[in-house]
């Protein structure tokens, strides 16, 4: 399977794992570690699914996602939300922020493929 | 019914409790058994001979009988009966119910001071729970680093051939994150370790500096001399972090400025005859009132028996100083009530806001407040001020109850009770609605 995968995450060493299981399968993983910018990134690189941490430098996940969700051109793209907490205000949150999956951390390899695979467009 | 009046069943709860025949005590004071049965239900005053009579009976001190049950025991029977209004407990026969069941009475007073123990420990640790940055920030750091071990690690415990480069790329990172997660988890624990003993040992340099105040009586004995600044911070710093002894050594500047410019035998005399009010302090003192609020509440407890509590925000809102009273606790962790006129002063700075305050769910008549803000630093042109709040309470003056309407305000919003506040940030955890 190819396809394009952007991980917004500010921790080095996680980008680093998921970016090696992903490239693994055969994936194109971008990586960017700084909310701030960060939608102007998904932007330009218009992946095919974007993996994205809630906590950021600079700008929270939510709000990124909100912005996505308001443009036309990444309306409708695939995002996992990866966060340290798990109560069900933040998984609420997530989804009204418009993310299609959630993942709490500390997550296995195997379900964050598990997400990608079932998240990208066939 | 007052006191004095329920000496008949201060009488019946005794003998009963003693086994003795009513008849048998009437014989043995010399009066009619239907007397003393009218006594009993305080349907006749009893004094003098008789009443000495009765208690040697007895076997008890006469006073024991006049005054039944101590005046602490009633006043915490009434808070408790106003803590849960909606129940309607008989407040006026509160002292009947002391004098009748001394034991039922002390068990509930008892079981009063401990939920408000209870209530208090609830209050810190949901305000550290819900309000602490650093106990987010530390445990979102141990989890993305768990994340990134368990990642790594499970990359390297997979089957088959990994590119050595990648493989001692991960070693490494295990190796880094696992000396990170030590660092944190070791931070965490030092900081949640506070038991009940240790209630002030805290990981915050605010906290530290406020518990360092709290142990001191916010009292500097040396200041006062005119001494400089650094045996003090020598004696109460040590032991305590860098940062926390920066905010310290801030803390004692300030304090020694304000004892040269308001030394403690300018400023008793004065106590005697215009009590802590800060208002009509400063109007003798001149200068700056939040000064004046200072001194009153670095006042040592033998200079003023009754002390004062004192709040200090900045712009923000955030509590940069806090010296709660019994009748006025300020919340340990995060932010207190926004109907505290310390924060309305930050709306109307350099006007002294002077108004009795009632919290919700305490009983009492309440305390005094002056609350205002003062710019900090000098005025520069094209420059806006920033503001500092001081809210000094007192204890009731006696003039003060029935003077205004007290302001109904609370603590923090997650242990207030108050039902609709405009104020409100988050639900209580002492209403179901919030």
């Amino acid at each position: 399977m190819a396809g394009h995968v952007l991980v917004i995450e500010d921790e080095p060493n996680i980008i680093e794992a998921i970016k090696f299981i992903l490239s693994r399968e055969g994936w194109n993983v971008a990586t960017h570690s700084n909310g701030e910018d960060a939608a102007d990134v998904v932007r330009a690189k218009s992946p095919d699914v974007l993996i994205l941490d809630v906590m950021l430098p600079g700008r929270s996940g939510y709000d990124i996602l909100r912005e996505l969700r308001g443009d036309a051109a990444t309306q409708a793209l695939p995002v996992l939300m990866l966060t340290a907490r798990g109560q069900t205000k933040d998984r609420e949150m997530a989804e009204s922020a418009g993310a299609s999956r959630f993942m709490t951390k500390p997550f296995s390899n195997a379900e964050v493929l598990e997400a990608v695979r079932a998240l990208a467009p066939a | 019914m007052p006191r004095d009046t329920l000496t008949g069943s201060r009488i019946r709860e005794r003998r009963v409790a003693q086994g003795i025949k009513q008849a048998a005590l009437a014989q043995q004071a010399g009066i009619s058994a239907s007397y003393l049965n009218l006594i009993e239900h305080n349907r006749r005053r009893i004094g003098g001979k008789l009443l000495l009579d009765i208690a040697e009976a007895l076997n008890v001190e006469p006073a024991l009988l006049i005054e039944g049950a101590g005046a602490a025991l009633i006043s915490s029977l009434r808070e408790a009966a106003s803590d849960v209004p909606a129940v309607g407990a008989e407040v006026d026969r509160v002292d009947e119910f002391a004098g009748r069941f001394p034991g039922w009475a002390e068990l509930l007073s008892t079981a009063r001071q401990r939920i408000m123990a209870l209530e208090r420990n609830v209050e810190t640790l949901s305000d550290r729970m819900t309000h602490d940055p650093h106990l987010a920030t530390s445990l979102h750091e141990m989890l993305s680093t768990v994340t990134a071990i368990r990642s790594a690690a499970s990359i390297l415990a997979e089957p088959g051939e990994i590119d050595p480069e990648w493989q001692a790329r991960f070693h490494r990172n295990i190796y880094d994150d696992s000396a990170r997660l030590a660092e944190t988890s070791r931070g965490l624990v030092t900081y949640l370790e506070a038991d009940d003993e240790t209630a002030t040992e805290t990981g915050a340099p605010q906290e530290e500096l406020d518990a360092v105040l709290e142990a001191a009586g916010h009292h500097v004995p040396e200041l006062e001399q005119n001494a400089s600044e650094d045996g003090a911070l020598m004696r109460l710093g040590d032991g305590v972090s860098a940062p926390a002894r920066t905010l310290l050594k801030t803390w004692l500047e300030r304090y020694a400025r304000d004892a040269v410019a308001i030394p403690m035998d300018q400023l008793v005399p004065l106590l005697a005859t215009h009590g802590p009010d800060p208002g009509a302090l400063t109007k003798v003192l001149g200068g700056d009132p939040t000064r004046v609020m200072r001194r009153l509440a670095a006042m040592p407890i033998d200079v003023m028996p009754d002390p004062v509590g004192l709040a200090i925000c900045d712009s923000s809102g955030v509590l940069s100083y806090r010296k709660p009273l019994p009748d006025f606790p300020m919340p340990r962790f995060g932010a207190a009530c926004p109907l505290w006129p310390l924060y309305r002063a930050l709306n109307r700075p350099m006007v002294i806001l002077s108004l009795p305050l009632v919290q919700q769910g305490r009983a009492g008549a309440g305390v005094w407040a002056e609350a205002v803000a003062m710019p900090v630093g000098e005025i520069a042109v094209n420059s806006d001020p920033i503001f500092e709040a001081h809210m000094l309470v007192r204890p009731m003056p006696r003039d003060g109850e029935g003077a205004a309407v007290p302001a109904d305000v609370g603590v923090t919003c997650r242990v207030c009770p108050k039902i609709d506040c405009i104020g409100r940030r988050e639900p209580s955890i002492l209403t179901p609605t919030g």
